[in-house]
């Protein structure tokens, strides 16, 4: 693909042919405010928030508009300073301000494009009449959705529609009533959505949240237990406990994607009844015993079932290392190939 | 699988059969998707109506346990409409003029007859394939469980080989595997018959080669299988058995042959995370740690050895697996069972296992690599059986087509027992759910067992919609709740079996595959009625 050259408020800046204003921008690492769009999904042209102006002559929008060779964007325009922050004052005119306690404090789009275009408690007034009020719909376990907080960006819809092929949401009413739902506007837990939480990865504001979040004091890259797919991911960690599992996005195979039991199905590690100690049987009842009664009582009794007498079942579910350390164990210390797991299941 | 997840978006054709992947492989399902969205014809074969079905070009509808049929039906359609590869076929493959001639068994009618699939569909799903060039074959356990597994694998080879998608991007033979690390788990030699890396055990050389690493004598007598193992407990010669993360209580087909041989088995140490209903059988219960506990590797279902690492410590007293078995065999006073670390087993796994030798933990960090990686330099190998190096595992390094011949299934539905159950996934549920059943969200989303019934045969026996049933097979009879609804034809129902509430494997049938062991979990006769 060809390149071409462009300037942003008098900056040269190449990009390729095919780029939107707004991706070229970003890519060289030039801030256009911007809320509608997402790298994962195309171009929306929703929010009118990325607004610049062209060879000094039209405003257009930079999410839609593609790049060609020597155009002049200007994104400090008077023009444009004042339709971004009219857009904006707009869509903060029936937005709940209860930041310090939403979820997505800190994280916010809303909030930083809110303060990039300067938006002022005078020009808020303008527009602001009163908090919408709709009930939060809390009827799936992982995530609520509070639709007062929602700016109406559509990358919900989209990700559902574009990356995840479910389509369980879609905007519903008209004008002021407008709102993300599902088919009949039941509750979430009752339409097909999956529960993949790629939404909520991508929602902008705190419409869409996790129910029970937590911030991690740090996170440790790994992979994903449940299937064979192997997914990358980021365990978080708050004291000795996961509290958090979100995708990462450079891993090869899932690219940052998760399904509904990667991203929420880990509170089975913190669960009261993991195994604590070991267990030995003593008058036909297991009763909780110390490593070593345990350890004697094994090697006690896997020493004289040597041969045809001994059996390893290994698991599908343990690392190569465990594996392979448990057919050695078999091969070389039980003397047995007698080994195998559940592949056939 | 023989290519990588990445390259099916690139796909032409994608014919996915046997797989559920929308359930199983959520992940893997949205590559499909978007390849579907993006042009690619998508052939859906499945007994149910799954909710892949949505997204496909095509749906054949099959009879369960009829996949020989069905793929041999379309590969005879490609060869008579002259679309074989034949360049393809004469520098890669053996054996084309006896396969051929086996063709001559699966006319369509007779296919059609067998399949339930009508003609007309076949033959549109065979050129969609072949016409589609590349073209990547997905399937899953519903090829492989059943008493002809292989035989639906070589059939899906089959037709990978004559049309040539083999060893180029986006083709391909493809295994959905389906635990975490169940392709590790083979590579390291979890198996009864080989060596970690394929080696045989009953290959003197191998067997020397692992003497000389482990600095014992070995035995070249290949052992059980996992099938045969409860066989042998059950009739006293294994008086010892070791059973690490794994549920056969709730797993196994004909799941109360397990319990029994159990109940009469002198020991059993079961190392698992919970008291599962297995492990409450057992003599001594160890405590292991989870994934989020112990650093390691796992082994994807595309060949990717990726790093695992640890993010907290173990639970109470409990000890990574690793640990634990070298605790036992030092207990035992065994030599060799001396690592600090699993980065140590690693070395020693790359010492003996020449797909995994150019393998090390510092190149994990940048990534997982896809084996064979056969050097400290290799890249990994992301296409097998690629031309210029791939040779296929045979003594001739040439593919081997497989002719082969239609059977049924080892239970088929009679008088008695009138309807064909099959065995499913949930996508909120793992395998017998001893970790997701603990996920209380996940429980809320799918909180029972359903038994999926046609409306059909619903009235017929007069059972509604959420009404509580009783299925019952030669081997025992469970209850559950009746979800009316098309996804199963007429004649078929579905069940999955991560409920213990509802042990769906007590009905299962035991019938085994003669080469691979695996029980035939897909096809079994049940008999539906009121409680």
């Amino acid at each position: 693909m060809n390149n071409v050259n462009i300037t942003i408020d008098g900056l040269a800046i190449t990009a390729r042919s095919g780029m939107t204003v707004l991706q070229a921008a970003l890519a060289n690492g030039l801030y256009i405010p911007n809320l509608c769009n997402h790298p994962d999904l195309a171009p929306a042209g929703l929010c009118r928030v990325c607004v610049v102006k062209v060879d000094n002559k039209k405003i257009a929008i930079s999410c839609k508009l593609p790049v060609q060779d020597g155009m002049a964007i200007s994104t400090e325009d008077p023009e444009v300073m004042q339709i971004r922050k009219s857009s904006v004052e707009l869509l903060v005119a029936y937005h709940p301000l209860t930041c310090l306690t939403c979820e997505k404090d800190n994280d916010c789009e809303l909030q930083r494009v809110a303060h990039y275009v300067g938006v002022t408690q005078e020009g808020m007034k303008r527009y602001r009449r009163s908090v919408r009020t709709i009930p939060k719909d809390t009827s799936n376990p992982f995530f609520d959705i509070d639709h007062s907080k929602c700016i109406m960006c559509g990358i919900c819809i989209r990700t559902c529609d574009e990356l995840q092929n479910i389509n369980a949401i879609d905007y519903a009413q008209r004008g002021v009533s407008c709102i993300v739902a599902t088919l009949g506007n039941k509750p979430i837990a009752q339409s097909r959505c999956e529960s993949c939480g790629e939404c909520v990865v991508r929602c902008p504001v705190g419409a869409l949240a996790v129910k029970t979040a937590q911030a991690p004091m740090r996170e440790v890259s790994s992979i994903c237990t449940y299937c064979g797919v192997g997914c990358g991911l980021f365990l978080g960690v708050r004291g000795d406990r996961i509290v958090s599992v979100r995708g990462d996005r450079n891993n090869p195979v899932n690219k940052g994607s998760l399904c509904v039991k990667g991203r929420f199905g880990y509170d089975f590690v913190n669960h009261p009844d993991r195994l604590k100690t070991p267990w030995v049987k003593k008058d036909g009842k297991l009763v909780e015993a110390s490593w070593d009664e345990a350890l004697d009582l094994i090697a006690d009794n896997f020493s004289k079932s040597k041969g045809d007498g001994f059996a390893t079942l290994a698991s599908a579910r343990m690392t190569n290392e465990d594996n392979y350390l448990l057919q050695k164990f078999t091969r070389s210390v039980m003397e047995t190939n007698t080994i195998d797991h559940c592949a056939r299941l | 699988m023989t290519n990588s997840i990445n390259e099916i978006i690139g796909a032409k054709a994608i014919l996915a059969i046997g797989t559920n992947t929308t359930q199983a492989h959520p992940i893997i399902a949205l590559q499909v998707k978007k390849a579907a969205r993006n042009g690619a014809k998508l052939i859906v074969a499945n007994p149910k109506e799954i909710d892949l079905c949505r997204h496909a070009t095509l749906f054949l509808q099959h009879r369960p346990g009829t996949d020989v049929a069905l793929l041999m039906g379309m590969i005879r359609v490609i060869v008579d409409q002259g679309l074989a590869d034949t360049t393809f076929i004469k520098e890669r493959c053996d054996n084309y003029d006896e396969f051929v001639a086996s063709l001559s068994e699966f006319d369509l009618a007779r296919v059609e007859q067998i399949t339930s699939v009508p003609a007309a569909l076949i033959k549109k799903a065979a050129l969609m394939y072949a016409e589609n060039s590349p073209a990547s074959i997905l399937y899953c356990m519903g090829i492989t469980q059943h008493s002809h597994g292989t035989d639906n694998v070589f059939a899906i080879s089959n037709l990978a080989l004559v049309t040539g998608n083999i060893g180029k991007p986006s083709t391909g033979v493809n295994p959905l595997r389906g635990q975490n690390n169940v392709q590790g788990s083979c590579d390291m030699g979890a198996l009864p018959n080989v060596y970690p890396g394929y080696q045989k055990v009953d290959d003197p050389k191998a067997m020397e080669k692992f003497e000389t690493a482990w600095q014992k004598k070995l035995s070249p007598v290949p052992g059980l299988t996992h099938t045969a193992i409860f066989d042998k407990i059950y009739d006293g010669t294994v008086r010892s058995l070791y059973l690490v993360g794994e549920n056969p209580v709730i797993s196994d087909a004909n799941s109360s042959h397990a319990v029994a041989a159990l109940e009469k088995l002198p020991f059993l140490v079961v190392q698992d995370i919970f008291m599962t209903e297995t492990a409450q059988m057992a003599d001594v219960v160890l405590p292991a740690a989870t994934f989020a506990e112990k650093d390691g590797t796992f082994t994807n279902t595309e060949r990717r050895i990726q790093r695992v690492r640890q993010a907290i410590a173990p639970k109470g007293q409990a000890r990574p697996d690793w640990q634990i078995v070298c605790d036992i065999a030092k207990r035992m006073k065994s030599q060799g069972f001396d690592y600090a670390n699993p980065q140590e087993i690693m070395t020693e796994i790359t010492s003996v296992t020449p797909s995994y030798a150019g393998i090390t933990y510092d190149r994990l960090e940048q990534g997982g690599i896809q084996w064979p990686c056969p050097t400290k330099d290799h890249s990994g190998t992301p296409i097998l059986h690629a031309a210029e190096k791939g040779l296929f595992a045979t003594a001739s390094g040439r593919a081997k087509l497989m002719p082969l011949s239609f059977r049924e299934s080892a239970e088929l539905p009679d008088d008695a027992y009138p309807l064909l159950l099959t065995t499913d996934r949930s996508l909120f549920h793992y395998h017998t759910g001893s970790m997701t059943r603990r996920v209380d969200g996940l429980n809320q989303l799918d909180s029972e067992e359903q038994l999926n019934i046609n409306p059909k045969d619903a009235k017929r026996l007069g059972i509604a919609d959420k009404e509580m049933v009783n299925i019952s097979s030669r081997r025992g009879q469970v209850s559950a709740k009746a979800r009316v609804s098309r996804i199963c034809p007429p004649g078929i129902v579905s069940m999955t079996f991560h409920f213990a509430e509802s042990p769906t494997n007590v009905l299962t049938s035991g019938a085994l595959d003669p080469v691979a062991k695996i029980p035939e979990t897909k096809v079994c006769a049940v008999r539906v009625g009121k409680q």
